[in-house]
């Protein structure tokens, strides 16, 4: 486990602003944000459609009279159509990963570059990032927005950045002892890989000067927390953003790490049935939907994110009192139905973590053969695991396959693999393959 | 009296036994005998061969997922009966036999050559030589091999 102990230490008051200095903050920025967004086609008409006037807004709840914004609007907008400002103040144009799809870009004012960088400093700060420290950002640099957005923020905290980007793993884990980096910042799972990578270059997780880590990108499960942290010896820090509402920094976990405050002076969260589009109670699982209140470049009014997760308005004990955001449960779009039962690739992983003896790089493989769904879960088995007793090896996969079952509730079949044959990558780590599908969903 | 014995993690599709024979074979490294345990997904490669360390260390930097297991490798009396009366050995000294396979050098017409892989082979050899089972220890077993 990891060896410091974390300090509380909050970068701006505006975390701790009460409900009602936060309500009345926010009902302000949303009239002013529905103002700016009247200056694009795309939104103006979708206002009028609705019948929002300016004066129907008076406080946060009115964002419920508010059209939604999907990411097919911003691809029908390609390039920039969303842009709210003339194209003379945009400072910088981000990509989203183009993972579903056609890619789609975002826009920056100055203003909004200084206020994203103010987001993820506040993340940083709350997981123990000082000035004094140094930062190893394996985050790809370019369209994405993790690299250049989690940059910004370090140096925002004074601390150094070493902006390794992605790729070559083993030049990386000799860089972050070299460097003496305290901090590492990727995807979860590719921090898992620098482990893994790490221990074949014959170190132990105490030889390496990493104390934290920031990781986000990708959905992870509190399962695949510990095994980072075990391998890392580091506290392991989760956080959320996505392109379309600004990139990291919409939400991130406090010391407690019991949910991610969302920086709800920035945005104000809904948290929707997919189906229905109405509001589900705090602690269930729903659609999580943003609207922007400071963005100027690109505003977003009710952005559905597709992203599942659940939000807690109780008290927490760090003194923040922005309304946190479980992990993400996964993607309203990216729910696999096997057999008519929705399975999450999530729920595989804390399966397979749950078994011993088993590494959580796996890949969920569905086809149709005949008339019935079939769903193959191939599983890494690690050199160290490996016994030369058929029945051990049998009774590993059988041990995965009761988990896989006793958490989804279906059965799937268990192939075991040899080590680092599945694909591994720096960005997102592709847990399926539905080869039902013909063309995008 | 223990023989170190290679077991190898093989995915069951096509190729996956020739690219550790292939390595091996590039290594000139010989295969004194093996044994293929294999269920529908996987399977267990088992080999002797006589430069255990260094196959290991080609297999391993080929990428192929190795175990190191002690055996002991046992002459049974080539006629009618022989295997059994070696088993009733095994019994009576309370030996659980994890598996087995036969070496595929026979001895002078006298004997067969089996491999065991017994739960405590340190154990079991010394029970097993005092019933006067006879165990074929390394060194005999590559002279007979000729290696």
């Amino acid at each position: 486990m990891a060896r410091f102990a974390l300090e509380n230490r909050i970068l701006d008051p505006e975390e701790t602003l009460d409900r009602d200095a936060l309500a009345a903050l926010q009902g302000r920025r949303l009239a002013e944000t529905v103002r700016r967004a009247r200056a694009v086609p795309h939104h103006r008409k979708a206002l009028e459609r609705a019948g929002v006037r300016d004066e129907d807004l008076r406080g946060p709840d009115d964002v419920r009279r508010l059209p939604f914004t999907v990411k097919d609007d911003l691809r029908q907008s390609y390039p920039l159509g969303l842009l709210a400002v003339p194209r003379e103040q945009v400072v910088r144009i981000h990509g989203s990963s183009g993972t579903t799809g056609r890619p789609t870009f975002v826009a920056y004012t100055r203003r909004d570059l200084d206020t994203w960088t103010g987001l993820v400093a506040r993340f940083l700060v709350a997981g123990g990032l000082r000035p004094e420290h140094t930062v190893h950002v394996a985050f790809g640099y370019g369209l994405f927005t993790g690299g250049f957005g989690l940059h910004y923020g370090i140096e925002r905290v004074g601390a150094a950045v070493v902006p390794s980007g992605g790729g070559n793993t083993p030049r990386q884990v000799r860089l972050i002892c070299d460097l003496s980096a305290d901090v590492l910042i990727s995807t979860p799972s590719y921090a898992l890989h620098v482990g893994e990578v790490a221990r074949a270059e014959g170190l132990k997780p105490g030889d390496l000067p990493l104390r934290y880590g920031h990781f986000g990108g990708e959905p992870w499960t509190e399962e695949m927390r510990g095994e980072i942290e075990r391998s890392l010896g580091i506290l392991a820090f989760n956080n959320y953003g996505l392109s379309e509402v600004i990139g990291p920094g919409v939400a991130g976990e406090c010391p407690a790490r019991d949910g991610m405050h969302v920086q709800e002076d920035h945005f104000i969260v809904e948290c929707l049935d997919p189906v229905t589009l109405e509001p589900v109670p705090d602690g269930e699982v729903g659609e999580l939907v943003f609207t922007s209140l400071t963005k100027e470049a690109m505003p977003v009014l009710r952005y559905r994110t597709r992203d599942l997760a659940a939000l807690d308005r109780s008290p927490c004990p760090c003194g923040r009192t922005g309304v946190r955001m479980s992990r993400v449960r996964g993607r309203s779009d990216d729910m696999l139905i096997i057999r008519g039962v929705n399975v999450f690739p999530s729920q595989v992983e804390e399966a397979l973590l749950r078994v011993e003896g088993t590494a959580p790089h796996y890949l969920i493989e569905v086809s149709r053969p005949g008339a019935l769904d079939e769903a193959v879960v191939k599983v890494e088995v690690r050199p160290e695991d490996f016994r030369d007793e058929m029945r051990e090896m049998v009774g590993l996969r059988d041990r995965i396959d009761r988990e896989i079952h006793a958490v989804t509730g279906i059965r799937m079949i268990v192939e075991l693999v040899a080590p680092n044959t599945l694909e591994r990558s720096a960005g997102k780590a592709r847990r399926v393959l539905d080869h039902r599908k013909v063309g995008p969903a | 009296m223990k023989i170190r014995q290679l077991s190898l993690f093989l995915e069951n599709r096509p190729g996956q036994l020739r690219v550790p024979c292939q390595v091996l074979g590039d290594a000139g490294i010989d295969i004194l005998t093996l044994s293929l345990a294999d269920t529908q997904q996987f399977g267990i490669l088992r080999l002797i061969v006589k430069d255990h360390t260094r196959a290991r260390q080609v297999l391993e930097q080929a990428g192929v997922v190795v175990n190191v297991t002690d055996v002991l490798a046992v002459d049974v009396p080539d006629r009618p009966g022989g295997l059994a009366e070696v088993l009733q050995g095994f019994e009576a000294c309370g030996l659980g036999i994890e598996y087995m396979y036969a070496y595929s050098v026979r001895s002078r017409g006298e004997h067969a050559t089996l491999v065991f892989r017994l739960s405590d082979p340190d154990r079991a050899a010394a029970l097993l030589q005092a019933r006067g089972v006879r165990l074929v220890g390394a060194a005999e077993l590559f002279a007979r091999a000729g290696a």
